[in-house]
Order: C-alpha cells, then sequence, then structure tokens
C-alpha cells in the first residue's frame, strides 16, 4: 500500500478500523503493514511524520548532499575492505601494474594496485570513494557557511549547531587516516607530516608519537591502527552524530527564511510523502549518480604513480587534500620559530600553526552561538533565518574568517600557485604571511559596509518603491522616472525581521555600595561589544514612515496596494 | 630571504666552478668514453669552422667571442657539445631575454647548425660529447628494469619534477620543467650536464643503465592508462579544487532546479 | 486554501515588530502542467522514460563488467582511458542519476505543489511536564533511599570513577616509552658509524669521491642499511637517508670545525627535512640552496645546511665525511646532533647556527 500515493493530507490521517473508510486507493491497512502495525504501532509513526512538513529551499539541499556522500562513503567503503589488507607486512608486487613489477612494498600497497588494476570495478569504487570524501567535506563545509550566515544556529538549535562542529572536525580525521591507509608515496609523506606535528608538541609530544606510531616512525602498526579508525571506530561516532543531527532536525522541524506567511510558529513548504520525499530520495540518487560520473570520468589519487612508501623520497606537490588544505597552508608560511630553552626544543613553527590553530578554530565555531547571544541578549528561540545583511556583523566576521581560510589555503598550495600562475614561490609565502592578517580586516570592514548598503537599499525600497524603468518628460521638459510600489509580500519580507538594541551597562553597585553580579546585570565591556556588534543597523522603517509615504502625494512615493 | 652576500657568492663562484668542472669532466670523459673524443678528421674541422661563425653571430654576445663568458652569461669551456645540443635542441638557448629561468620553447636552429656549435664548443675544451643513442636505448628493458627506473626516478627525480613527472616549483620563481614528450635523449644530457639549477647526475653514481631505465620508465608512464582526465596531473591541489567546482557547483545548480518553483500558468 | 494554511497574525507584540504586517501565506498559482494537459502528459512521459532507461543502463553495465577486458586501454581526447572501469561508471551512473532525475521531475511537475504550513511546538516541555517530571524524579530518590544514606551515591560514584584508571592503563602498551634511554637508541641514532661506506640509494653503488663532479648531486644511503629489512629498514632509512653534493670548495663557506668533514668540496647532509621531516633534495646546483617540497623550508648547503627560508627552524645536520683507503666515501661517524623533526626531549644547543666556526 505504500507505493501508491495518497492524494491528499486528510485522507493519511484517518486509520483507524472503526473510522468510516478513507476515500482514496488505499481503503485500509492490510498484509504487512498491519503486522508491523500490530508490533511497532506502524500507522502511529506513519500519522504523525508522513506529512511532516519541509520548507524548500536550494541552499538546504547542502546538508543533504553531505548525508548522502556520507552513505556513499559508507557503500564505497564496505566494497573496498573486502580486498584491501591493512597490513605493512613487506611483498614483491607481481600483480598486473607492469611499472611496480619486482617491487617491494606493503601489503596495503599492494591490495590498494590490485583493487585498482585486478578487480574489475575497483578502480571506479575507489575513485568514487574519493570523491566522495572530498564531496562529504565540502558539503559539510558548505552547510556550515549557509547555518552561520542565516543564523540558523540560535536557540533552540545551538546543540545541533555544536554537534555539526563536531562531525566536521571527526571527518577530517576520517578523511585524513583514509588518506594515509594506501601506503603509497603521497601517503607516507602525509603519514610523516603527522608524525612531525605530533611530536611538536611540547612536553607530551614525543609520547603521543611512540604511542600512535608503537615506536619511531614509520615503524609496522601505523596503517592497522589507522584502518581500525577508519572504518570502525569514526564511522561508528559520525553515524550516532548524524542520527542525532537529523532527530533534532526532526524535532525542532526545519527553520525557513522569511516571506509572507512564515512565521516563527509555522512552517511552511511541502509534505514529506510525497513532496519532499520524492526530492530528497531524487538528489539522494543524484548525488550518487555525480558522484559516479566523477569516479567514471575524473581520475583521483593516482597511487600507482606515486609508488610504494620510501621515507627517503618524495614528489614535487606533496599536498594533503583539500580539507586540510588550510592548516598545511598554516604550517608553510609560519616563520622558523623555535625556542630551545635548557635541553628542551620547543617547536613553534609546528605547533602553533598545527594543533593551535585548529584548536582555536574549532573552539571559536563552538562557542559562537553563546557569544552571540551574549552579545545581543537575545535568549529568545528563532526558526526564521535572518537574511544575512540583517546581521551585518556577523556575515563580516564569516567573511572574514572565510578569506582567513581562503588565505590559508591559498598557503597549501603556494608550490602550485607559483608554478601555474609563474609566481615566486618565496613572494608567495611572504605575501601570505602579511595577507593572513590584513585580508581579514580588510574582508570584515567591506562586508559589513556592503551589508549596512543593502540595509539602506531595502529601506528605499520599502518606502519608494522599485524603479519603473521608464523615463518621463515632463511638460517642462525635465526627465523623471517614476517609481512603481513593490508587492505587500515583499514589503512584508523586508521589514520582519528584528533590529537589536545595543545592551546597556548596569550599574555595578547598588544604592548601598554593593557589588551587583550575575544574571540580568550587564558590564560596561559587554555593553560596549555589544554595541560594536548591533549598533549600527539602518532602522528600518516605521509603519509611521510607511504611512506617511503614502499620504505624500508624490509620484515617486506610491502607496502600498492592501 | 636570499641574503646579499650570498648573491655575491654564487656570481664570484662561477668560474671557479666552470674552471673545475673543465678539469674534472675532462679527466673523467678521457677515460670513460675515449671513442667519442676522436674526431680529429677534416670534415669535422670544417664543422667547428661553421660553428664558429654560428657561434659568433648567436652566442657570443653573452658567452663570448671564443665562449671565455662575460657578465651576461657563462663561460662555456669545456661544458660540452652534450650541453649546447640540450640547450639548443630545446631551444632554451640562445635565451629570448635574459631572466630567472629559460624555459623550453620550440626549435628554431636546425640540426646541422646545432651540431656545428657544438662541435665549435667541444673543440674549446673538451666536455661530456654527445651520446650515442646505445647508452639511453629503453627499448629492450624487461618489466623489472623498467620498475627499478621507476624506483630511481622517485629516489632523484621527482622530488624536483613530481611523481608524474609534471613539473614543480623551486625558490624564486624558478620551477623544475615538466618531463612529458622530452626526448630521450634529452633525459640523459640534461643528468649529465646539470643544466641551469639541476644538479649533475653522474655516471659515477647513476651509470648509463640506470639512465636507461628512468628513461624508460618515463616513456611507459606517458602509455599507462588514466581513470579519467589528469586534472592535470598536480595531485590534491586540482582534485580539491575540481571536487568544489564540479561537485558541489554542479549539485548546487542540481539544487537550485529542485527548489525552483518552475513555470506557473500566470 | 486548505485549512493547514495559517494565517495572518496580528498579536501586538507583532504589530510592533512588523511595520508592514503578515499578509498572510502567497496565493497558490497553478503549474503550466496543472493547467494545460499536453503539458503534464509531457512530463509524465518524460518521467516514464527517465525510468525506463534505468534497465537499459543496468544491463549495459553487466555487459560492460563481462565483455570489456579490464586492461583495455583506449585514447580519447589526450586520455588513455581505463576503458572499463570508465564505462562502468558512465552506465551506472547515469542510471543512477536517472532514477533521481525521474523521481525530482515527477515531484516539481506532477505531484500536488500547493504549499502547506505545519504548526511549531516549543522544543521546552510545559511546565505540567517539568513538574511531573520533578515528581516522578522524586519518587524515583526517595525509593533509592539515597537522601538517609548518603554514602551511596558518593561511593558508586568513586567507584565508577576509579574504573577509568585501569582502563586507561591498559592502553600503556600502545608502544614503547619514550625514556632517554629509549630515545638515545631509537629516534636520537642512526645507523651511519665511523666506516660506513657511503652508497647510491636504490642501485647500491659505492661512491668514489672521484666520480663525483661539481655540482652533482647523489641521494645516497649507509651501505649497513641493505642488511635490515621490512620496518627495522624503514626505520632507519628514514633517518639515515643522505644528500651528497658537490661544490666548488671556494665558492661556500666551510667553518674552521668542518674543514675535515668534506673531501673537496664534497659534502654530506641529512636528507630529512629538520621541520617535519619530509626528505629533502630539491638542490640548486648554481646557488647552493636545497629546497623541501613539502613547505618550502630552504637550507644553503654552501653554508653548513642553515635556513634561509621557509618554516624550518634548525640547521640539516651534516654527516661528517672521509675517504677510504680505495678512495670511496665513508662516514667518520654518526650525525652529532639527531637528524629529523624537533621533540620536545631534543638538546638543540648544539645544532649548527650561522656564524658559528
Amino acid at each position: 500500500m505504500m507505493a501508491k500515493p495518497a492524494a491528499t493530507a486528510e485522507q493519511a490521517e484517518v486509520l483507524e478500523t472503526h473510522a468510516p473508510a478513507p476515500a482514496g486507493p488505499v481503503k485500509k491497512l492490510g498484509g504487512p503493514a498491519i503486522w508491523f502495525d500490530e508490533r511497532i504501532g506502524l500507522a502511529k509513526l506513519g500519522k504523525a511524520s508522513l506529512r511532516k512538513v519541509f520548507p524548500d529551499h536550494w541552499s538546504f539541499l547542502l546538508g543533504e548532499i553531505a548525508l548522502y556522500s556520507f552513505i556513499v562513503l559508507l557503500l564505497t567503503g564496505l566494497f573496498l575492505t573486502i580486498w584491501f589488507k591493512p597490513s605493512m607486512g613487506e611483498v614483491e608486487y607481481h600483480g598486473s601494474y607492469q611499472l611496480m613489477r619486482g617491487l617491494a612494498m606493503s601489503q596495503a600497497f599492494e591490495s590498494t594496485l590490485q583493487i585498482s588494476f585486478d578487480v574489475r570495478g575497483g578502480m571506479l569504487v575507489r575513485q568514487i570513494h574519493h570523491w566522495a570524501a572530498i564531496l562529504f567535506m565540502a558539503a559539510m563545509t558548505a552547510h556550515m557557511l549557509r547555518v552561520f550566515f542565516t543564523g540558523a544556529f540560535r536557540k533552540p538549535r545551538e546543540l545541533n549547531w555544536l554537534i555539526g562542529v563536531g562531525l566536521l572536525s571527526l571527518g577530517m580525521i576520517a578523511g585524513m587516516t583514509g588518506y594515509s591507509l594506501p601506503d603509497d608515496l603521497l601517503s607516507g609523506t602525509g603519514l610523516r607530516f603527522t608524525d612531525g606535528a605530533i611530536r611538536a608538541v611540547p612536553i607530551v609530544g614525543t609520547w603521543v608519537e611512540f604511542f600512535i606510531f608503537d615506536g619511531e616512525f614509520p615503524g609496522d602498526a601505523i596503517i592497522a591502527r589507522f584502518y581500525m579508525a577508519h572504518i570502525l571506530l569514526l564511522p561508528a561516532i559520525l553515524l550516532g552524530l548524524i542520527a542525532a543531527h537529523m532527530a533534532l532536525v526532526v524535532y525542532h522541524k526545519h527553520t525557513q527564511f522569511p516571506g509572507p506567511g512564515r512565521t516563527e510558529k509555522n512552517v511552511v513548504g511541502y509534505p514529506l510523502f510525497p513532496v519532499y520525499a520524492a526530492k530528497a530520495g531524487g538528489f539522494f540518487f543524484i548525488v550518487f549518480g555525480v558522484l559516479i560520473l566523477m569516479g567514471a570520468t575524473m581520475s583521483i589519487n593516482q597511487v600507482w604513480l606515486y609508488g610504494p612508501y620510501n621515507p627517503a623520497q618524495v614528489t614535487a606537490g606533496s599536498q594533503p587534500d583539500w580539507y586540510m588544505g588550510w592548516v598545511e597552508g598554516a604550517v608553510r608560511i609560519m616563520p622558523g620559530w623555535e625556542s630551545h630553552w635548557g635541553p628542551t626544543t620547543w617547536s613553534w613553527n609546528v605547533f602553533v600553526p598545527f594543533a593551535i590553530l585548529m584548536g582555536i578554530f574549532y573552539t571559536a565555531l563552538g562557542i559562537w552561538p553563546f557569544v552571540e547571544s551574549w552579545l545581543t541578549g537575545d535568549k529568545r528561540p528563532h526558526h526564521i533565518l535572518d537574511r544575512p545583511r540583517n546581521a551585518p556583523t556577523r556575515t563580516a566576521l564569516g567573511v572574514a574568517g572565510m578569506t582567513f581560510y581562503g588565505l590559508l589555503w591559498a598557503g597549501g598550495g603556494n608550490d602550485i600557485l607559483a608554478t601555474q600562475f609563474s609566481l615566486s614561490l618565496n613572494s608567495v609565502t611572504w605575501f601570505l604571511r602579511f595577507a593572513v592578517f590584513v585580508g581579514p580586516v580588510i574582508a570584515f570592514l567591506v562586508t559589513k559596509r556592503m551589508c549596512l548598503s543593502l540595509q539602506r537599499a531595502d529601506r528605499e525600497r520599502v518606502l519608494h518603491g522599485s524603479e519603473s524603468g521608464i523615463l518621463v518628460r515632463s511638460q517642462i521638459g525635465g526627465y523623471s522616472e517614476p517609481h512603481v510600489p513593490i508587492s505587500v509580500d515583499e514589503a512584508f519580507t523586508l521589514t520582519q525581521h528584528r533590529q537589536y538594541t545595543p545592551l546597556e551597562a548596569t550599574p555595578t553597585e547598588d544604592e548601598h555600595g554593593v557589588k551587583l553580579k550575575g544574571p540580568g546585570t550587564v558590564s560596561g565591556l559587554r555593553a560596549k561589544l555589544s554595541a560594536w556588534y548591533s549598533g549600527y543597523d539602518v532602522a528600518k522603517p516605521t509603519a509611521a514612515q510607511i504611512a506617511e509615504s503614502h499620504h505624500h502625494g508624490d509620484e515617486d512615493t506610491p502607496a502600498l496596494p492592501h | 630571504m636570499r641574503s646579499g652576500s650570498s648573491r655575491r657568492r654564487h656570481k664570484a663562484a662561477r668560474p671557479f666552478a666552470v674552471a673545475l668542472a673543465l678539469v674534472l669532466m675532462g679527466a673523467l670523459y678521457a677515460v670513460l668514453s675515449p671513442a667519442t673524443q676522436v674526431a680529429a678528421d677534416t670534415g669535422m674541422s670544417a664543422q667547428v669552422a661553421e660553428g664558429k661563425g654560428l657561434f659568433q653571430v648567436t652566442c657570443s654576445s653573452c658567452h663570448g667571442l671564443n665562449g671565455e663568458g662575460s657578465s651576461q652569461g657563462p663561460s662555456l669551456i669545456g661544458v660540452g657539445a652534450a650541453s649546447v645540443d640540450f640547450q639548443m635542441s630545446t631551444n632554451r638557448m640562445p635565451m629570448a631575454r635574459p631572466g630567472q629561468q629559460a624555459p623550453r620553447r620550440p626549435v628554431t636552429y636546425t640540426a646541422e647548425e646545432i651540431a656545428a656549435i657544438a662541435a665549435f664548443v667541444q673543440s674549446l675544451g673538451p666536455g661530456p660529447a654527445i651520446p650515442p643513442s646505445s647508452a639511453y636505448d629503453a627499448s629492450n628493458l624487461d618489466a623489472e628494469a623498467i620498475a627499478r627506473g621507476g624506483e630511481l626516478f622517485r629516489s632523484n627525480c621527482s622530488a624536483c619534477h613530481q611523481a608524474a613527472a609534471s613539473g614543480g616549483a623551486l625558490p624564486n620563481g624558478k620551477y623544475a620543467p615538466s618531463l612529458h614528450g622530452v626526448e630521450p635523449l634529452h633525459i640523459y644530457e640534461a643528468m649529465r650536464t646539470g643544466p641551469q639549477q639541476m644538479p649533475v647526475f653522474s655516471a659515477g653514481a647513476i651509470p648509463d643503465e640506470d639512465v636507461a631505465s628512468i628513461i624508460g620508465y618515463l616513456k611507459e608512464l606517458e602509455q599507462q592508462p588514466s581513470a579519467g582526465f589528469s586534472l592535470g596531473g598536480l595531485g590534491p591541489v586540482t582534485e580539491g579544487f575540481f571536487g568544489w567546482v564540479v561537485g558541489i557547483g554542479g549539485l548546487c545548480l542540481v539544487a537550485v532546479w529542485i527548489a525552483s518553483r518552475g513555470a506557473r500558468a500566470k | 486554501m486548505t485549512p493547514e494554511h495559517s494565517t495572518a497574525l496580528a498579536t501586538p507584540e507583532d504589530e510592533m515588530l512588523h511595520p508592514v504586517l503578515d499578509p498572510g501565506i502567497e496565493e497558490h498559482v497553478e503549474r503550466y502542467s496543472d493547467a494545460d494537459a499536453a503539458v503534464g502528459d509531457r512530463a509524465y512521459k518524460q518521467v516514464v522514460l527517465c525510468f525506463g532507461l534505468v534497465p537499459v543502463l543496468a544491463i549495459a553495465f553487466v555487459v560492460v563488467y563481462f565483455a570489456v577486458p579490464a586492461d583495455f586501454t583506449a585514447r580519447l581526447l589526450g586520455v588513455n582511458w581505463h576503458v572499463h572501469s570508465t564505462l562502468l561508471g558512465l552506465t551506472g551512473g547515469l542510471a543512477v542519476l536517472l532514477v533521481g532525475i525521474g523521481a525530482i521531475h515527477w515531484a516539481r511537475q506532477l505531484m500536488n505543489d500547493t504549499e502547506i504550513a505545519e504548526e511549531r511546538h516549543a522544543a521546552s516541555s510545559s511546565d505540567e511536564e517539568k513538574n511531573g517530571f520533578v515528581e516522578k524524579l522524586n519518587a524515583g530518590i526517595a525509593d533509592a533511599g539515597v537522601h538517609r544514606r548518603g554514602l551511596l551515591v558518593s561511593s558508586l560514584g568513586g567507584a565508577l570513577g576509579i574504573l577509568a584508571v585501569p582502563a586507561v592503563v591498559t592502553l600503556a602498551d600502545l608502544g614503547p616509552w619514550p625514556t632517554a634511554a629509549v630515545r638515545r637508541e631509537t629516534i636520537e641514532k642512526t645507523i651511519w658509524a665511523d666506516g660506513v661506506r657511503v652508497v647510491n640509494d636504490n642501485n647500491w653503488l659505492p661512491l668514489k669521491a672521484s666520480d663525483l663532479e661539481i655540482g652533482q648531486l647523489v641521494n645516497a644511503e649507509p651501505e649497513n642499511l641493505r642488511e635490515l629489512h621490512g620496518a627495522a629498514y624503514h626505520n632507519a632509512k628514514a633517518k639515515a637517508a643522505l644528500i651528497v653534493v658537490r661544490m666548488d670548495p671556494n665558492s661556500i663557506r666551510i667553518p674552521e670545525s668542518r674543514r675535515d668533514w668534506q673531501i673537496g668540496g664534497i659534502l654530506a647532509y641529512s636528507k630529512i627535512c629538520t621541520h617535519v621531516g619530509c626528505p629533502i633534495s630539491l638542490w640548486e646546483q648554481q646557488t647552493h640552496h636545497l629546497l623541501c617540497p613539502c613547505h618550502q623550508s630552504t637550507f644553503d648547503l654552501g653554508n653548513s645546511g642553515v635556513v634561509v627560508f621557509g618554516p624550518a627552524a634548525r640547521a640539516l645536520p651534516q654527516l661528517p665525511l672521509r675517504m677510504d683507503a680505495q678512495g670511496y666515501l665513508v662516514a667518520q661517524s654518526d650525525f652529532t646532533v639527531p637528524v629529523g623533526p624537533s621533540f620536545f626531549e631534543r638538546d638543540s644547543r648544539n645544532d649548527f647556527k650561522d656564524g658559528d666556526q
């Protein structure tokens, strides 16, 4: 019965046996559906969720790309585990790839070559798996940016934001461990870097290094250990977090962009069954299909060109996958600072751009919803998304962060930039050393100005309508362009947002000279930061101003139609 | 970052380096390849004379009338015919304009002209001669020898020229060029003469059969199947780039299609 | 409009917040595919065509799988295609894609596209639910008897907490403990020693000083590496890898203390970068600069390996060389300082610094 679409919402809602039979192709539950209903209450479940509403917007599908990439990763990863041998035991290669004939290599690399050249379809699946990993991380990043810029992380969704930050960081580790498994020259070089970065951590570095690698680099344990993390530990945690992430989306119901009839108390869109199921389900197949086509036509990580890992070999253009590129860039442009205090070495040149930078980045992401709420004093739940211009400081901070990230990213490929654009490697590095500090500041200022200009434009549009594009010559020969009124729907969309008044500092002492602290008080510092955060908005027009522009009688300021 | 003092040192070093290289290479080649040095017939001297004429028109403004070098270019005494052949057959020389690095360009000189100039430079002082094709012939190598060539390539060459021989960056705007489509002869000559910033890989460490293995590997590499467009063969940077553009970009277009409301009746 | 539609809200707060009152959900406008049966039928045919092509492509996939040899290649658009993999992907990918395109086309053109509204509920519980919860919690606490016998909870907490200790201790054998003695035998030591011959990597040719030319670079290893296999080989090679270069002795700076570490401008340095350990051999024979391809640290081999650019902080360790009786290059000893990337316990006071004699 599930296969046939029910025509309207009402039909699916009435399923009790004593009720009159619903009108529609499905008269009553039967067969397996009844069997399950008697055991797990299928009808109750279906009634509650079949017509659940999901709003439609292209940017809401970014998270779905990540989810579907993850499913593709699980499917293709399962296929790869059938043949992959996670061992660093040495063998002599006698497979079908001629250019490795007779070379000593690890079983891990040998089985990777086997999957690529001897298992039919193995090459394709390997490439799909790697493209899916790249897409998984990219889609998570894009999704996170969408959530950030529209303020979707605000109450009650802070926990889901934190889960998202966890997914992003764990996804990065999952990607990095997978990148290391084939044991080719590139992945070994990546491991060499990982080893160097770990041992540079002050005090505990050498211990962590020896515990992870079972002694010195490279040893013979790391592939098996990373394999366990890559196929068991990390996917299990990711799966759990994704389940929690989705459950919270269902519980909170999806956010929606502002528009007529969209309120904080409703969600407007299409029902899960059938429209959203068809769209989301169809999108899964499209993501999967695109990944297969990418795997079919775009080669990725051709490990046989890199050869088996050899700690005395390296290739030009040794880079991590893109999601580690920004850390790589920071490591590349960092000056060579190291302190030698007594018989100890403090390797700032590696520790700061690796461990400290990542720590600061993920912490900053994690605490942002709480910081913003502290700055605005806003404790209300939010289900209507912000248009980025209406939160100018947040938008500017986001763009500054993206600029910082992007410049570091460029640093991670400074050698490729140098060769592809005929630049000097050293000049690129020197430029980036300053640009990572100056660039974000410029980006912040420019973005904030742009947001405020857009706010002003919105205000003008509500008060004076839009340009008609028609030039009118008056009797005395002057030209003017009459404005046409905007629709009430648009006027509502442009004015529905809440504008914050910056917090004001409360007295620090009461009349008896007793220090005041605790909830409800606002310190001077917080008031200043609050003014910096939300004190620049262009005031949206009031109802009175709009009414006044009605009565002005001027051709340029038409009335809103009602 | 490079200090002024090291730049001065490096300039002063050139004449010394060349002089020492001259003595050393001369001595080496006297032992290793006496056969290629036998060139004292009358036809050759005519070629040398022709080469001298061409040299004075083409090369002398930088390298001096008799190849003694100038502030514009190093002395060519003792660099050998192989060096001239490499530089001119890839048209790195004559340089179009002074710069960090002479790029490879379509050749403009005839084989005879290059041979004449090479003979002239060889007559200035003995250096590595143009090798016979038997020295680097890779056509009879078995799979093991070619695989070993791959190992040698990755130990000695891929650090600069990249694992897929696509080239890579060097300091201050210099670069190691791609090796795709480079003649076996030129690979051999480059290894033995060390053009521009490239170090010398002499027979003392890498004998001719190993060079042949490397050449065999590089030629085989160009024949290998690829499971798709190589995306420049530059590794993870371009892979990430295409992942974003094709993957996220393409799927965003699909997402816009999915969420768009389509054509309405009014 | 169905009953599920909400209408404009007009609470006092909304009026304050909204200078333009919410006009309510926009009116539904019919699609062409609803208004014109022919357009609808065309969409219907397109969807069925999408789904109908899937079996064809699935069969093509199976045919390719069995009929195309896995090592068959063909040149097209400058690519030497691995045909089996590509055709599998094209048929399979297109099939999967068509399922998606068909489903979405169906949803966009043929399914009812009237937007509906659903009410939201607060994420928080009602006061009644909160009180009920507290009530049940108290009943449970009373049943457990913990408020009369207070040690029950704290002793259980302590017991559970202490269990973390054995759990963590079981991980103590993750690897050997890098105590000072262990470090001396591992990361602070290589297999170079007095009299160990310098051989070319891969072909194991011993290097004769007289064979090396000015401007030459040799990627070298210790001869005794050949006796090792498996992890021992890799661990040793990851530290012992060497680059030997020959420069004109008059064009480089050789400090007094290292005068007898070289033979006529032949110098040997660790190939392992002091930054994070990549093997380095991008050597410019004219500038004597050595560049690491991983993070672009640049070392001056004409000046005892000091850093001239990039994130590395320490000079490359130099290996003292001499000639043996037959004229071959051999080491005088192990490196005088630990090679490779920094670690906390490394005593870096003896590394070469620019200007040292």
